[in-house]
């Protein structure tokens, strides 16, 4: 993935700042931004094409929500857990989110140890925030069991409006594979990072490139991507 | 010399990209078949796209024999009438002209002219391909499935989409949306590699501003791409879950053969937005690399330098973003608020500023330029022509109270044929002649070209034109037979006749191209480097065809930008980019 060593061989001494450095950097040769790798810079732009999807998706659950003529359920009561004989809603989405937000934590650190080459804590933490991700979804794989038991189905619900299950069981489903590929890429490099691929410069399976740390960041910005696509799933589907 | 500054003093910039290890194939297989190189990719992505526009081109065939002569073919029916249409279009905007423009030069073009050995990620390229090719077998395959391809139409509209009165309801409409979502997929791993190859690999001294405006529209147009691309995507997965999960996303309550469905509360307008915020962008997603391309050709054969060149580069750019804010006006029936029809018609009619501008400037190219009328030129000048034409009807249509009763009838199938059917076709035709010496080191059969050029470009007219008239007297699209109207004249039937003629007169034309192209790879005259001693990148490689790596031992550095045609006072009428500027000062122009 990222080749790029981040050399500075070439770059001119005295960089101007602000407007003026990105007007530099833009009508200069060779690339835009400066000190980006590849892979950095792919995984940005996929993002930005990913949040239309993710913004296609939620516009037309808001669309369907307010069009509909048939009342929408009530999601606090509908995500309510009866713990300990008290009635809490929303309180299973308040721990997944909580354990995502805290993922994201964990994947940060790790991004740290990555760059100061500490390869054991690096791996760790990542594998850390992939039990934290997998947390998440098997707490989601709960959430839809509860859900069909009670009856909610992608094409009714006993509540009312049917495009209540249908957006849930497709947006969370759609954000749930996001994390569970995020999960997977995890456990992958970490096993890298833990075997050291990045400190000799073993080239990878499919692109028989060499990689370094800097794949850790770049995995760092998808997960953060997917955790911020949760909160505005959190607000617009829970709690609106 | 007109020349975009850039750091003068400096003659050679330092190098800020090390040079990447290349992946080397070892064995036949990964030469040529799973081939990581952007240029065999290219090649890939173009003979499959033709392979399916051949299918698309004969559908057309059989639509117009339908249309001209009513009644006589006996095994075209109405239902098979829908699913040719829908299957032409849909393969002709997505799976031919957007894999053939971003796919097939955006990666044989992006690397050469931008100076990089290859993409930025040529495993993902390959990838990006072979998710094409299964898009395309999918889409394919619906001709084969129990009750044929959809005949939803290409905007494959609900609820009609997915009712049983549709043909292919049962398996065309599944294989169809699947087959998106794949192309997507697919489409989404190659733009990826465009967008940052030009980011971040360009070579020393290729700045943005003076990169080819070929790479410019496909830059542009790829972006959009990934920007639009999602709508579709979302759509597509939606109506499958309404189709297969029986959810109503897009489906209200319906009483179907006197029974009420199980669907209700959804939006079919809902699926209108999501589709046009993909199909409006989708348009210039295949103009970009047009006009990038075209304007290249311009400069090259007119042997003078693209006029207004920031201009140019700036109009494409503002027209990519405009694109996203006009998509409500194909859908001025759907009873919205006309104050929305409003807005959408005052964004529409502000796109033609920008798209006026490159207009003049190929004319000012032009001007007063030593043309050279080979084949490319011939179809550069073709398709000016040709968008001037379909973009003024554009301007009826773009317009609420013009376009509410055109809507529907044979003029908007004759405005978006000519604006963006035979127009990108005709950049793609005379890409590929200027293109095909150094794909293949050989040069194309000129009579055979100029034949071909003529048939396609008179027979285009005659065949769209007429369509134009038909459309205006009101005779509705998508209708297999229009059968005997008051008010629609008996001329007009005759009128079908000879634009259905025309039609199968243009297409033996493309079968001689597909001849000249097959004949010319065996036969044709050696081309040598740079037969058409072009400025840009793609023809000072060392080989011809380029090599695995593009530019043997040493990366090209680049010194100027890519129109220096005949620059007063140089020995030739062309300064190629890497040519340092060690030649002789030739006007006080530049800073």
């Amino acid at each position: 993935m990222a080749e790029t060593a981040l050399t500075t061989h070439g770059l001119s001494p005295a960089r101007p700042d602000g407007w003026q450095g990105i007007a530099a950097d833009w009508s200069s040769d060779q690339r835009a931004f400066k000190n980006v790798s590849w892979g950095k810079a792919m995984m940005w732009i996929f993002l930005l094409s990913d949040t239309f999807i993710f913004s296609c998706f939620l516009l037309s659950y808001m669309t369907a929500r307010m069009s509909t003529t048939v009342p929408w359920p009530n999601p606090s009561e509908v995500f309510a857990l009866e713990i300990a004989g008290h009635h809490i809603p929303l309180i299973l989405i308040a721990i997944m989110t909580f354990i995502l937000i805290s993922s994201s934590g964990t994947m940060a650190m790790a991004v740290n140890f990555g760059y100061r080459r500490d390869r054991v804590k690096t791996a760790v933490l990542m594998l850390l925030t992939a039990a934290l991700g997998a947390t998440f979804v098997g707490m989601q794989a709960f959430e839809w069991t509860k859900l069909i038991r009670e009856g909610v189905r992608p094409w009714e619900n006993p509540w009312g409006a049917a495009q209540f299950g249908s957006s849930f069981f497709m947006i969370t489903g759609f954000h749930g594979t996001h994390v569970t590929i995020g999960v997977i890429f995890l456990i992958v490099i970490a096993r890298k990072v833990w075997r050291g691929d990045f400190d000799v410069g073993r080239r990878g399976f499919f692109t028989s490139r060499k990689g370094n740390y800097e794949v850790v960041e770049i995995m760092g910005l998808y997960w953060h991507f997917v955790d911020l696509v949760w909160v505005f799933i959190f607000a617009f589907f829970y709690l609106w | 010399m007109v020349d975009v500054p850039y750091d003068a003093t400096a003659d050679i910039p330092l190098a800020e990209v090390p040079e990447v290890d290349l992946y080397h194939p070892r064995s036949w297989w990964t030469r040529y078949v799973f081939s990581q190189d952007a240029k065999v990719i290219a090649i890939q992505y173009s003979l499959t796209a033709t392979g399916i526009g051949l299918v698309a081109l004969v559908l057309s065939w059989l639509m117009r024999l339908q249309l001209g002569f009513p009644g006589t073919f006996s095994f075209i029916d109405a239902n098979q009438y829908l699913q040719f249409i829908t299957m032409h279009g849909m393969i002709m905007v997505i799976y031919l002209l957007t894999a053939l423009f971003l796919g097939g030069f955006g990666n044989y073009l992006i690397p050469l002219m931008v100076g990089a050995r290859d993409m930025v990620f040529p495993y993902v390229n390959m990838l990006s391909y072979w998710v094409y090719l299964l898009a395309v077998l999918v889409l394919a395959s619906t001709f084969f499935v129990p009750g044929g391809p959809t005949g939803a139409g290409w905007t494959l509209y609900p609820p009609q989409a997915i009712l049983s009165g549709t043909p292919g309801q049962d398996w065309g409409i599944i294989l169809m949306l699947a087959s998106l979502i794949l192309f997507i997929i697919g489409f989404t791993m190659g733009g990826l590699n465009y967008v940052v190859t030009v980011l971040q690999a360009r070579t020393r001294g290729m700045t943005l501003m003076r990169m080819p405006l070929t790479v410019w529209g496909i830059f542009t147009a790829t972006i959009m791409a990934l920007l639009a691309f999602p709508a579709l995507f979302v759509a597509s997965v939606m109506m499958l879950f309404d189709r297969l999960l029986g959810t109503s996303f897009f489906m209200p309550s319906l009483v179907e053969m006197g029974q009420q469905m199980k669907y209700g509360g959804g939006s079919p307008i809902l699926f209108q937005h999501l589709f046009w915020f993909f199909g409006h962008p989708e348009v210039y997603i295949v103009a970009l690399p047009a006009f990038g391309i075209v304007s290249d050709l311009i400069s090259v054969h007119a042997r003078k330098n693209i006029f207004g060149y920031r201009m140019m580069v700036w109009a494409i750019v503002a027209i990519g973003a405009l694109s996203f804010v006009v998509w409500a006006h194909h859908m001025y029936v759907s009873g919205m608020h006309p104050k929305f029809g409003f807005f959408f018609a005052t964004t529409t009619l502000i796109i033609a500023i920008p798209t006026a501008i490159k207009v003049y400037n190929w004319v000012l190219t032009l001007w007063r330029g030593d043309i050279h009328l080979t084949v490319p030129m011939l179809f550069a000048l073709g398709f000016i022509i040709t968008f001037v034409n379909g973009g003024l009807t554009g301007l009826f249509l773009g317009n609420v109270v013009v376009d509410v009763p055109l809507s529907d009838t044979m003029f908007v199938v004759a405005h978006f044929h000519m604006v963006m059917g035979v127009a990108p076709i005709m950049v793609v035709l005379g890409a590929i002649y200027h293109w095909y010496p150094k794909i293949t080191g050989r040069m194309l059969n000129d009579v055979l070209g100029k034949f071909h050029f003529w048939v396609t470009f008179l027979g285009a007219y005659l065949i769209f034109f007429p369509m134009h008239y038909i459309g205006l007297l009101g005779v509705p699209r998508r209708y297999h037979d229009i059968g005997e109207a008051a008010f629609i004249p008996s001329s007009t039937h005759t009128l079908n006749a000879f634009i259905s003629i025309m039609a199968l007169i243009v297409g033996f034309a493309q079968m001689v191209f597909l001849f000249n192209l097959t004949w010319s790879y065996f036969k044709g005259r050696p081309s040598g480097g740079n037969p058409w001693r072009a400025t840009s990148l793609e023809w000072q490689t060392p080989e011809t065809p380029p090599g695995h790596g593009n530019w043997g031992k040493e990366l090209p550095v680049v010194y100027r930008w890519a129109y220096d045609y005949s620059v007063p006072g140089a020995p030739q009428d062309f300064i190629p980019q890497n040519q340092p500027r060690a030649t002789p000062v030739l006007q006080g122009a530049a800073p």
